[in-house]
């Protein structure tokens, strides 16, 4: 039984991980309809900027260092090369996008090499036992983190002017820039906010047990596709639940992969996106990517 | 808000660099009063409030020539947000409000517009902000009621008063309406068009593009009709209502006196654009097509 909550409280902690990075995609493709694939290399840009620095500047300031880089990065990716693309086809640009990606992924996996990267996090590979139950450190603080963000973006989401204009601009663009939303400053927003929720999920993604930022962290960053898609591209609330049941699904398969012999090894890998399959198979836009009732 | 009179000279756009939409059209919104822009479907009513709304690029089209102001201040080539910060507000076709988003959200979008003006600090906004949301509200009672409930759930022509709220909520000193009253019922199209009377004496100028010529020519003081781009006839409403030619294609109603009133001379000066030229003129007799009368 110990080992189940264990698993679980893992699997949740590591989901609202992924749950941060999901979101990060689906505020994107809200914004501006296009699917980010280069969030991986956002992601491994925010935890390399931190794995440099923070031996000199130490922990806190170099991981806001990397969540400004990061931010900064895919604020630069908008203006740079979204924004003078004219083209009206989305697809198009979610290409682009995978080409940003291997330029990206490619120059930071040269600077990396075959050295892992310690973030430099103070927690290292403490454990607390809670009834009986290990729970490393790293986990209650990826917990923590991730829900007081994901509240904050939430929160922010529902009431601010910001979060109307974004909401708005997702929904109808043209109305939205009747109404003077400037369309622009909305999708620079969501690509910024993006890359700083993305550098805060690389931090977690690299802290114990995992050894540390390598070259292999942004194939970790692609778990959070299934995610997205999952739950719905175009839903906040959707990215969430995908995020968790990402995570629930890897760490509980991954724990009893003994019991999984016919699944082979590594199978905990491979779950989450057995479970994307079977969701989109009985509903194609995601749990929460609904069509809205609307009368006319 | 005394900002002056719209004025729209001799504009020229296309679709696609190919497809001319609208050619040397001309008109005024004095400030303080009510225009109409009648015509039938693809005479480039519509065209003619995103060329001024700055959202031609939405659709591939560009204004080729011509200007449009407001007062002194140039609007052309603007982007939206700076034409609704300017004081230009549009209520689009089809009413758009933000389903999704409810009602008290959709009037809080609307208002997003006004914060980018430079005249108002902080707190004035602020002020200025609820002082909207206070008229608004006493415009349309029924938004208050219903401010939680998401505007996809609203009726047509709750969602029309939405759309026509959430763009005063600009506190625009022109407003743009695009068939304001389309496909909502007789009985709610007659109190969308008191409100329009509200809402011009309480001080703005309105545009009003109208399928319902009836309505259109009873609400404002002036209208211009559009046909394939171009000014076709225009002059005070009521000469308007009275001439035949309007009288037959717009109203429906067919009389066998001769020719009246208010001809074209719109269509003149637009004659020296190089864009224009070798296009049809409206002419001034034309005939009165035979198929319009009943």
């Amino acid at each position: 039984m110990s080992t189940f909550v264990e698993l679980v409280v893992n699997g949740v902690s590591v989901g609202a991980v992924y749950a941060l990075i999901a979101l990060g995609f689906v505020i994107i493709f809200k914004a501006t309809e296009v699917v980010n694939f280069a969030h991986a290399s956002l992601l491994l840009v925010g935890g390399y900027v931190t794995a440099v620095l923070h031996d000199d500047i130490g922990f806190l300031p170099a991981l806001g260092a990397g969540i400004g880089t990061a931010a900064l990065a895919g604020a630069l990716i908008e203006v740079l090369v979204l924004r003078r693309a004219r083209v009206e086809n989305h697809a198009v640009l979610a290409i682009v996008t995978i080409g940003v990606d291997i330029m990206m992924t490619t120059e930071l996996t040269r600077r990396i090499g075959t050295e892992v990267l310690s973030l430099g996090d103070p927690w290292q590979s403490r454990i607390v036992t809670i009834g009986g139950v290990g729970i490393a450190e790293t986990r209650i603080a990826a917990l923590a983190v991730a829900s007081l963000l994901i509240t904050a973006f939430l929160l922010a989401f529902r009431y601010t002017p910001w979060g109307v204009a974004m909401r708005a601009a997702a929904e109808d663009g043209e109305a939205a820039a009747l109404m003077g939303i400037r369309l622009t400053r909305v999708s620079l927003g969501a690509w910024a906010v993006a890359g700083a929720l993305a550098a805060v999920a690389a931090l977690f993604l690299t802290v114990f047990p995992t050894p540390g930022l390598d070259r292999s962290t942004s194939f970790a960053a692609m778990k959070a596709f299934p995610a997205a898609i999952l739950g719905g591209l175009d839903s906040t609330t959707g990215a969430l639940a995908g995020g968790l049941i990402v995570g629930l699904t890897e760490s509980l398969v991954t724990g009893y992969q003994g019991q999984l012999d016919f699944m082979g090894r590594g199978a905990g890998d491979v779950a989450p996106f057995l479970v994307m399959l079977l969701v989109l198979l009985v509903r194609p836009a995601g749990l929460f990517g609904t069509r809205e009732l609307s009368r006319v | 808000m005394a900002r002056g009179t719209l004025a729209v000279r001799d504009l020229s756009v296309s679709y696609g660099r190919a497809v001319r939409a609208l050619r040397g059209v001309s008109l005024d919104v004095p400030e303080g009063t009510v225009t109409a822009v009648l015509g039938a479907n693809g005479a480039g009513k519509t065209t003619l409030l995103r060329a001024i709304s700055g959202t031609l690029p939405f659709h591939r089209g560009a204004v080729d020539a011509g200007t449009v102001r407001l007062g002194d201040r140039p609007l052309t080539g603007l982007s939206p947000s700076a034409v609704v910060a300017a004081g230009v507000v549009q209520v689009p076709e089809g009413r758009r409000v933000f389903g999704r988003l409810t009602v008290e959200e959709n009037l809080r979008a609307g208002a997003l517009g006004a914060r980018g003006r430079r005249s108002v600090d902080r707190a004035g906004a602020a002020e200025s902000t609820a002082a909207a949301r206070e008229r608004v509200l006493e415009l349309f009672p029924v938004l208050a009621k219903r401010a939680r409930q998401r505007a996809g759930l609203l009726s047509g022509g709750e969602q029309q008063m939405l759309a026509i709220g959430r763009a005063l909520m600009a506190r625009p000193a022109v407003l743009l309406l695009d068939e304001p009253t389309l496909g909502l019922a007789p009985l709610m199209a007659e109190r969308i068009a008191e409100t329009i009377r509200e809402i011009n004496l309480q001080g703005t100028s309105l545009l009003v593009i109208e399928q319902n010529a009836a309505l259109a020519l009873e609400l404002s003081s002036a209208a211009h009709v559009l046909e394939v781009g171009e000014v076709a006839l225009h002059g005070p409403s009521a000469e308007l209502a009275g001439s035949d030619e309007v009288r037959r294609r717009y109203l429906g109603v067919s009389e066998d006196t001769p020719e009246g009133v208010a001809v074209s001379d719109a269509a003149a000066p637009s004659g020296d654009h190089a864009g224009t030229s070798g296009t049809p003129e409206a002419s001034a007799g034309r005939p009165v097509l035979a198929r319009w009368t009943g």
